[in-house]
Parts: C-alpha cells; sequence; structure tokens
C-alpha cells in the first residue's frame, strides 16, 4: 500500500506493494502482470489486480490512448484493493510513462525503457520533440526514475536466435517481468512453465517460447548485475485462512459458479448471450464446459439472446444470458415478458461506465436502477450484486436457486472492476454446496379439466414449471395479462391490480430465505456505510483505515439489493449517520431513502474506476464531521 | 418425455381446439389457416404434448392461445429467437412460429433471417397480409410500393420485401408458398414442412378484410389463380392456365410466360422443376404477376442439412463422451493452487 515505505537503500521486507506495468497494448502488460500475479499468488501472499485496457484493440502504436496497464497489490497481510497508487511502475514507453506517472506514490520506482525515449516515441506521446521526460527536475525529486536500455539488451541477448526483429522485441515485456521478479525475489520456473506450454506445447512454436524464456532470465540476471536497483525486497506470505486456493478473477469465478449450479440443480445449463465487453468472457468460458452438459449459443444481437434463454427456460432448462448495461437496455421488453410469463431466466450484467457505449473497458456500479426498474410497467425482478472477484461464484449459484425458487427473472450485477480484477480464493468444498431444488408438475394424460399454469404455491407465491413434452398440462403462456386462476388472457382491471401486486410480493417473499445482513466493523459506531456490489474491498479497508485513525465506522455489505435482507429497515434505524459509496451518482442511496425514510449521504466517484481507500477515507471523514457539527 | 411409451392417440382437428374465443374480425383469412393448422397435426404422428406454437405479436400471433398445445405468445418480432431457445433445450419438440408479416419481416426481420441461416429445425407460418392489422392499418414490408394507409397518406415510398426471396438468401433450407383458403394445397404443404428437419418456411398469402381486403384476390380467387398462379410439382413442367394450356420456359436465361402450342412451343420445352436447385429457387421466387405466373408449393427443400439444435446437441454429446470423468471439483480448483497453514 502506499502508506508504505519502500526505502531503495535499505534492504527491508516490506508488507506491501503494488506494482504496474504499463506499455501499448501490444507489449504484452496483461500477460506479464498476469504471470507476476500468479508467481506471487502460489508465493502465498494476499493480492487484488486491476487490468486496465484501452477499448481499441490495437491503438496506433506509442500513442498515450493505447496504452495498456496491469497493476497488482500484494502483500504479507489481507488486502481488498488493487492499492491506491503504485509503488514500482513499468513503463515501455513515453506513452505509458506520461499517463501512469501520477499513480506512483512519491518516492516510488520508475522503471523506464529508455530505448524507447526516442525523438519518434515522444512525438507519438505528445511531447515537444526536444522534450526529456526522463530527466525532468521535477520528476526526479518525485521519483527514483531508472533507466534501462530494455530493447538493446533484448535484441543483443537474442540477436543469435534467428528469430525475426518483430518476435524479438516482442520478449521486452518478459524482460521486464524477469527484472521485477528479481527485485521481489519471485521464481521465474511458474512463468517458464507457462511460456513452454503455452507457446511450445499449444501453439507449436517452441522458438518462441526459447526467446521468451531467454528475454526472462535476460531480465532476472539485468537486476542482479544494475547498481541502478541496489537492493531486493521481500514481502512474506500473508496469514490467510488455511486451506487450498487458486487465483480467480470474478468473470473465471461467475462461470465456475454457474457450472456448479447446473449440476446442483441436475440441469442443463444454456448460456445465450451476444458479445459485448466486459461479460464476453462469460461466453468464453462457458462455451469451453461442454463437457459438463452446458450449452451456449450466440445470437444475432441481444434481444435475441435473452429471448433464446426465455425459450430454454419455458423447455425445462436453465435459460441464462449475460451482457452489460447496453445490453439489458435492449433486453428490458423480453425481462418483462418472463416476469409475466414467471418462468426462472438469470441475466448477468456486467455493469461498465455508460451511458451508451461510455468506457466499455472501465467500471462502474451506474445499472442498479435499471435493473431495478428498467422495464415498462411494473415488472419486478430479484436483483443480486457481487461483492468481489470470487464471490461471483456464491452469487452465480444464488442466482440460480433463486430464480428456480421464485419463478423469477434473477438480475445479477457484477461490474468490469470485480470481473477482470483477480484475488486470492479459498477453493471451495463443491460437495458441501447444497443441492438446488427443481421440481416439474408429472403428466396428466387423462385429465378432465385444462391445466391451470398460473396455480400458486401458497407460501412461495411460485407457479408451477411445467414443461412442453408432459402430456396433460399443454398451455400456453403470454404477454398479455392473464386471469389469476386460469391463466386465461383477461382485461378485467381489478383482477390486474391483483396480479401486479402478486408479482410484486412473490418477489419480496425471496427476503424470508435469504439471510439476514449482518453488521461488520465497529458495530457500536454511530455511523453507518452501507455498500453494495464491487466497492466491499474499498470499504473495508477505507473502514481500517479510519479505525486506525481513531474514527470506528460500522459497515453492512449489501448482496441482495431486491428484496434487500429482512431485517434493513432495523439496522438502518441503528444508526445516526448513514453513508453509501457508489461508483454512480447515488442510486442505493435514492433506494435507501425512499423505502426506509434515511437521510442517507452519498460518496460517489464517476470516473471509470473504484474508490481509492484515501479517498473513500476521507468522505466518510468529512461527513462525519459534518454530521457532528 | 413421461408418456411416451402410451399408445399414439387418434386425434381429430378439435382435439386441438382451446377454450379461448377465437377473436380474429369475421372473414379473416386467419380463421382457415388455423383450421388448416388443426387439420394438419393429427396427420404428423406426433403426441399433442409435443406441439409447441410460438408467435410474435399481431392479429396473427395470437394463434397459440388458440391451440391445444404448449404455446408462446412473446414479443413483437422475436418469436424465432424464443422458438430457437425451445429447441436448444428439447430438440425432439416439434416447435412451430406463427405470425404475421410486420412481425417476422420488419421488427422481427434480424431474427427470421438467422433462424433459417442457423436451419434451426422450426417450421415457420408467415401469415402475409401485406399490411398492420392490429395497429389498425398502416403500410407493411411486403406492401407494394404507393400503398395509400393512415401512415402514408401520400402512398409508401419504400420498396416490399420479396419474403421467399429472403429465405433463400437467408439459406433457408425449406421454402414454401400457399394460400390461406387454399387448404387442398396449404395441409399438404405443412405436412412436407413438418417431415423437414431443419428450417422450413411457408408464406401464406392471407386476406385481411379490414385493413387491405382482396389484396391477394388476383391469385386467390376460383376465377383469378388458374391464370395468375402455378403449383409447383417437383420434377414435373411449369403448366397453369384455367384451360392448363400455359407455362414457363427460360428465354435467354429468364423465365417467359408462353402459351403451349403457339409459336412452336411445346411441353417439353417447358421449365421443369427441381426443388433441390437453389438458383432455380430464386427464379421462382422472382416470378411476379402480371408478367408470370407466382408459385405456389414447395420451391426449394435441402433435407441434407443438419438442424442446428441437433449439431449443438451433438456438440455436448461429444465433449461429454471424450471427458467421462469430467471433474467439478476439479474443475472448480482449477490448474495451478497452493495451500495455507497445514
Amino acid at each position: 500500500m502506499s502508506s508504505q515505505t519502500i526505502d531503495i537503500n535499505t534492504p527491508t521486507a516490506v508488507e506491501s506493494v503494488a506494482v504496474r506495468f504499463a506499455g501499448d497494448s501490444g507489449d504484452g502488460m496483461q500477460l506479464a502482470g498476469g504471470q507476476f500475479t500468479s508467481t506471487t499468488a502460489v508465493l502465498g501472499n494476499d493480492f487484488s489486480t486491476f487490468p486496465d485496457f484501452p477499448a481499441e484493440i490495437r491503438a496506433p502504436r506509442g500513442t498515450t490512448f493505447g496504452v495498456s496497464g496491469f497493476q497488482v497489490h500484494f502483500a504479507a497481510r489481507p488486502i481488498h484493493t488493487p492499492g491506491d497508487s503504485v509503488d514500482v511502475l513499468v513503463a515501455m514507453n513515453p506513452a505509458a510513462f506520461k499517463t501512469n506517472m501520477s499513480e506512483v506514490r512519491q518516492g516510488g520506482m520508475i522503471i523506464a525503457d529508455e530505448d524507447e525515449f526516442t525523438k519518434v516515441g515522444l512525438k507519438k506521446a505528445g511531447y515537444a520533440p526536444d522534450a526529456a521526460p526522463l530527466a525532468d527536475e521535477v520528476a526526479n525529486s518525485r521519483y527514483r526514475i531508472v533507466k534501462v536500455p530494455m530493447t538493446r539488451i533484448v535484441r543483443e541477448a537474442l540477436a543469435d536466435s534467428g528469430q525475426s526483429s518483430k518476435n524479438i522485441d516482442r520478449c521486452r515485456n518478459m524482460f521486464a517481468l524477469g527484472l521485477v521478479c528479481w527485485m521481489y525475489d519471485r521464481p521465474l520456473q511458474l512463468t517458464i512453465d507457462w511460456l513452454e506450454s503455452y507457446f511450445g506445447a499449444k501453439k507449436k512454436l517452441p522458438e518462441v517460447a526459447a526467446i521468451n524464456v531467454t528475454a526472462l532470465k535476460v531480465g532476472w540476471a539485468f537486476g542482479e548485475t544494475t547498481e541502478a536497483i541496489p537492493e531486493r525486497y521481500q514481502v512474506a506470505a500473508a496469514e490467510l485462512p488455511p486451506g487450498v486456493y487458486r487465483k480467480i478473477s470474478g468473470n473465471e469465478a461467475m462461470v465456475l459458479g454457474f457450472a456448479v449450479a447446473s449440476k446442483k440443480a441436475s440441469k442443463q445449463l444454456s448460456y445465450c448471450g451476444y458479445p459485448i465487453t466486459p461479460a464476453s468472457e462469460l461466453l468464453h468460458g462457458l462455451a469451453g464446459l461442454k463437457r459438463f452438459g452446458i450449452q451456449t449459443f450466440q445470437a444475432e444481437d441481444e434481444i435475441a439472446a435473452v429471448a433464446a434463454a426465455i425459450g430454454v427456460s419455458y423447455a425445462g432448462g436453465i435459460g441464462m444470458t449475460g451482457t452489460s448495461g447496453p445490453g439489458l437496455a435492449l433486453k428490458g421488453e423480453a425481462l418483462g415478458l418472463a416476469v409475466m410469463y414467471e418462468l426462472p431466466l438469470v441475466v448477468v450484467d456486467v455493469q461498465r461506465a455508460g451511458p451508451a457505449t461510455g468506457m466499455p473497458t472501465k467500471t462502474e456500479q451506474a445499472d442498479l436502477l435499471q435493473a431495478m426498474f428498467g422495464r415498462s410497467g411494473e415488472a419486478p425482478c430479484i436483483v443480486l450484486a457481487a461483492a468481489s472477484p470470487s464471490d461471483c461464484f456464491d452469487i452465480a449459484i444464488e442466482a440460480v436457486r433463486l430464480a428456480v425458487h421464485a419463478m423469477c427473472p434473477v438480475i445479477v450485477l457484477s461490474d468490469a472492476g470485480i470481473a477482470n480484477g483477480a484475488e486470492p480464493w479459498l477453493v471451495p468444498d463443491v460437495a458441501s454446496i447444497p443441492d438446488i431444488i427443481v421440481e416439474h408438475p408429472v403428466a396428466q394424460p387423462d385429465a378432465e379439466d385444462a391445466f391451470e399454469p398460473y396455480l400458486r404455491d401458497p407460501e412461495t407465491l411460485a407457479r408451477r414449471w411445467a414443461i412442453p413434452g408432459t402430456a396433460g398440462l399443454e398451455h400456453r403462456l403470454g404477454g398479455l395479462e392473464k386471469d389469476g386462476t386460469t391463466g386465461a388472457v383477461s382485461y378485467d382491471g381489478l383482477n390486474h391490480q391483483e396480479m401486479v401486486a402478486t408479482r410484486a410480493e412473490k418477489v419480496a417473499r425471496v427476503a424470508n430465505i435469504i439471510p439476514p445482513m449482518e453488521v461488520g466493523g465497529n458495530v457500536g459506531s454511530d455511523t453507518l456505510v452501507i455498500g453494495w456490489g464491487g466497492t466491499q474491498g474499498a470499504i473495508l479497508s477505507a473502514a481500517e483505515k479510519l479505525e486506525s485513525e481513531g474514527l470506528p465506522v460500522a459497515t453492512v455489505h449489501l448482496r441482495h439489493m431486491n428484496p434487500m435482507p429482512s431485517n434493513i429497515g432495523d439496522v438502518l434505524g441503528r444508526y445516526k449517520n448513514i453513508i453509501v459509496p457508489e461508483v454512480n451518482s447515488g442510486q442505493l442511496s435514492m433506494l435507501l431513502r425512499a423505502a426506509h425514510l434515511v437521510d442517507a449521504k452519498s460518496i460517489n466517484v464517476i470516473q471509470g474506476r473504484g474508490f481509492n481507500v484515501a479517498e473513500l477515507a476521507a468522505g466518510i471523514r468529512s461527513v462525519v464531521e459534518e454530521a457532528g457539527q | 418425455m413421461s408418456t411416451v411409451d402410451l399408445p399414439l392417440p387418434t386425434y381429430k382437428p378439435k382435439d386441438f381446439a382451446t377454450d379461448q374465443d377465437v377473436r380474429w374480425c369475421p372473414g379473416c383469412g386467419d380463421y382457415a389457416v388455423l383450421a388448416a393448422v388443426r387439420k394438419t397435426l393429427p396427420k404428423l404422428g406426433r403426441r399433442k404434448e409435443e406441439f409447441v406454437f410460438v408467435s410474435g405479436i399481431g392479429c396473427a400471433a395470437r394463434f397459440p392461445y388458440y391451440m391445444e398445445t404448449y404455446g408462446l405468445h412473446s414479443i413483437h418480432g422475436r418469436a424465432p429467437a424464443f422458438a430457437t431457445g425451445v429447441k436448444l433445450e428439447n430438440p425432439d419438440l416439434d416447435v412451430w412460429i406463427v405470425s404475421g408479416d410486420g412481425d417476422l419481416l420488419s421488427i422481427g426481420g434480424n431474427h427470421t433471417i438467422h433462424a433459417m441461416r442457423r436451419n434451426v429445425g422450426v417450421r415457420i407460418l408467415l401469415l402475409n397480409n401485406r399490411i398492420y392489422g392490429l395497429t389498425k392499418g398502416q403500410y407493411s414490408p411486403t406492401s407494394e410500393r404507393g400503398k395509400v394507409t393512415k401512415s402514408t397518406p401520400m402512398g409508401s415510398i419504400d420498396e416490399p420485401v420479396n419474403p421467399l426471396a429472403l429465405a433463400l438468401a437467408a439459406e433457408c433450407t425449406f421454402v414454401a408458398r400457399s394460400i390461406d383458403v387454399d387448404a387442398k394445397m396449404l395441409v399438404p404443404v405443412m405436412e412436407r414442412a413438418a417431415a423437414h428437419a431443419g428450417c422450413a418456411f411457408i408464406e401464406v398469402y392471407q386476406d385481411c378484410n379490414i385493413f387491405n381486403h382482396k389484396a391477394w384476390f388476383y391469385a386467390s380467387q376460383k376465377d383469378t389463380r388458374p391464370n395468375n398462379t402455378v403449383d409447383l410439382v417437383n420434377g414435373e413442367p411449369l403448366i397453369f392456365g384455367e384451360n392448363r394450356d400455359k407455362g414457363v420456359m427460360i428465354v435467354n436465361g429468364r423465365p417467359r410466360a408462353v402459351t403451349i402450342g403457339q409459336g412452336g412451343v411445346t411441353e417439353k420445352d417447358l421449365l421443369i422443376h427441381d426443388e433441390t436447385d437453389r438458383t432455380l429457387a430464386f427464379t421462382l421466387a422472382n416470378m411476379q404477376c402480371p408478367d408470370l405466373p407466382e408459385p405456389l408449393g414447395v420451391l426449394y427443400c435441402n433435407p441434407d442439412r443438419p438442424a442446428y439444435e441437433q449439431e449443438s446437441r451433438a456438440q455436448v454429446q461429444r465433449a461429454q463422451a471424450e471427458s467421462p470423468d469430467a471433474d467439478i471439483a476439479a474443475l472448480v480448483a482449477g490448474p495451478d493452487t497452493w495451500t495455507v497453514g497445514s
């Protein structure tokens, strides 16, 4: 973390470090960062990552808008965020240096490939032709800038490889990774194994694997011999609960969660999707799990995707779709229909900065109200929100469980931050996850009376899930309002009011089977910080920071957005100050104010990123202090 | 299917009628199509519970409410996508899409195209009345150019879409046309469609007697039909006319209406229908009155392409066969784990 000082001149065991690799979109920064994270994970550090990349696949080389970054925060203690600021920045070119320098804490280190700071490189990054940013006095007074001729060293080391200069220059990321691994005493073997299996075995390019391995080792050797970086640092293993761990991102966790849910429900799951950033990994991930009986369907558009998912559900499968905010808007009409049909359906929205195309690769939490209300008429859905990358696993299973329990669409909110960010995950015992009970009414081949599809369970108000192919249960579902008893089309006003109320009550009763909310932090404080979704890590860290600074606060994090846990009113009533940090303009805040008449105060950032711990802690402090006056 | 062992009941058309009052306007062509469908289903050797009727929005889209089968009345234009989902989950169901020209070709044109190119094993009945009925009479994507309606008081300036040519261009593997009031042709065409494994498309000329009455009378009436349409018979020459003395032959690469016996034309000169020939099908699809008779029956049938849902199921089955010991716990743990503590 930024508060941790790394003194470059003294050998130190440090408690936490944030490293950011930054370079051109084609420089392999995500790969270098990902490999560094995997290595760090295996050493037992707690960690949190933040891949920060542009929407452009290959923006013009060397430009500031083509810069791709990968930040990893790793520590000898539990941490919850990718880090407010960076201790070490690896800048592969002037554009990366220019755009990422401000992320480095005062006194932090910047390792720059000085060979890229040519006239042409400077110009592309928007510097004046005679600029010398690496020699800039202010920068050098603030940061420790280490100039490394990476391009030249890599070219010299691989001169005899017989590989093209393009392939050779592409190994610069491995050089940088080798150097950073040396600095933090991370073994290279995991990366060597990966290079050999990926380039060697999978892509059948053993020569490419070989030059990458060489570049990696040369980077390490450079660290050993250079005097510019005289010290190495060690980050000991964190004290995490015992068990078997793996690295997991939110999108990966959600894929696994749905696979497990399918198994636990003994049902084929069909994921119907249309590619959209940052949700496409759900489609990719599930498409690779056909061996678990999972079917995927790449539809012609977002509407077709949700419609097909509803068709799957009608026919008796677990139908689901995933998208981001713009896609959820397109699916709105079909979602309303699914509410009328009263069929189970799961819709994932991996939120990104909007409106419209917005900033597709940047995070935001601005679809909460869309998920709650974004349909014609009054069409309540169950709404869940994942709190962290690993929580995406649990929330996926919860979504399927509630969808079949209530015969109702469930919208699952994730966001670009937790979808792409990774953390260590205590691998769950799959066998101990409870089964998801699904029942279908049995055939009535000799039934005299027509099947009544809208007959309800008196407790849950869920109707029965009769599936095509079952004799005697033939029935039609439609978007027209239906008679509450027979399911026949009805234009009766009183019946309509009753059906609107019944559909709402059915969703509200889900609160009976979800856990009550548990207050954490300093429960006895008169300030409650209430959050939802991907801000959990920042809120926990901010609360820890405030506690250490003498300002204890209570915290609570919502995962069930609709219905909310049944004790929420009691909890809110116990606190004088209700503070709601959100990566939007105050959507949960609006819901809490409307439903519970509390004077909730919002703290908002809407900058395509999550909260920094320091800014959030300062924000909470200022709300509390203002309220105290 | 839970009742698959029971003997197949003998159904009558009325077994497929629901207790819902049919609410189309008296005289609507949809009644005739409904009767023809109820007449067709008992011939298909299927159990009632295996049928699913799916529709979008519009007059024709009320169809599922009137069929004592499973059914979905969905949202505007999306019926092919809902039907695709039903087939993906259960390829053994017999899924019928019934909707209108506005629903399937305007708001839902995209889904119609993609269901066809994927060859999803559904039967699509396009009830084409060349008008928007349920919204009270605006022009539709099949309305002729210059159509004067409430929304086009000076006449429409859109070129209409040709549903058969669109279906062929969209790689549909079964393309046919029939007329609402002609059960004699419509029922066997639907039987053929029902026997087709892939996507079967039938355009039905349907009369909206309120907003576009007589739009098809040039082709659907006893006195007009013989001279303005030609019944396609596979392997047979294209002969039409009330005296069956007219035919279609290819002259300089283009179809031409000719009279047998005039100018030395004999039956041998006429175009022979081959429903496996997609190029010919395009030619037929583009034959329009008044220059040429409009084709009725099966224009094109390619039974060899497997249905989409079958291929999708086969991929899942293959993956399962190749990994008989796929372990969900191992999947969740992943290949790279580390252990903390003892």
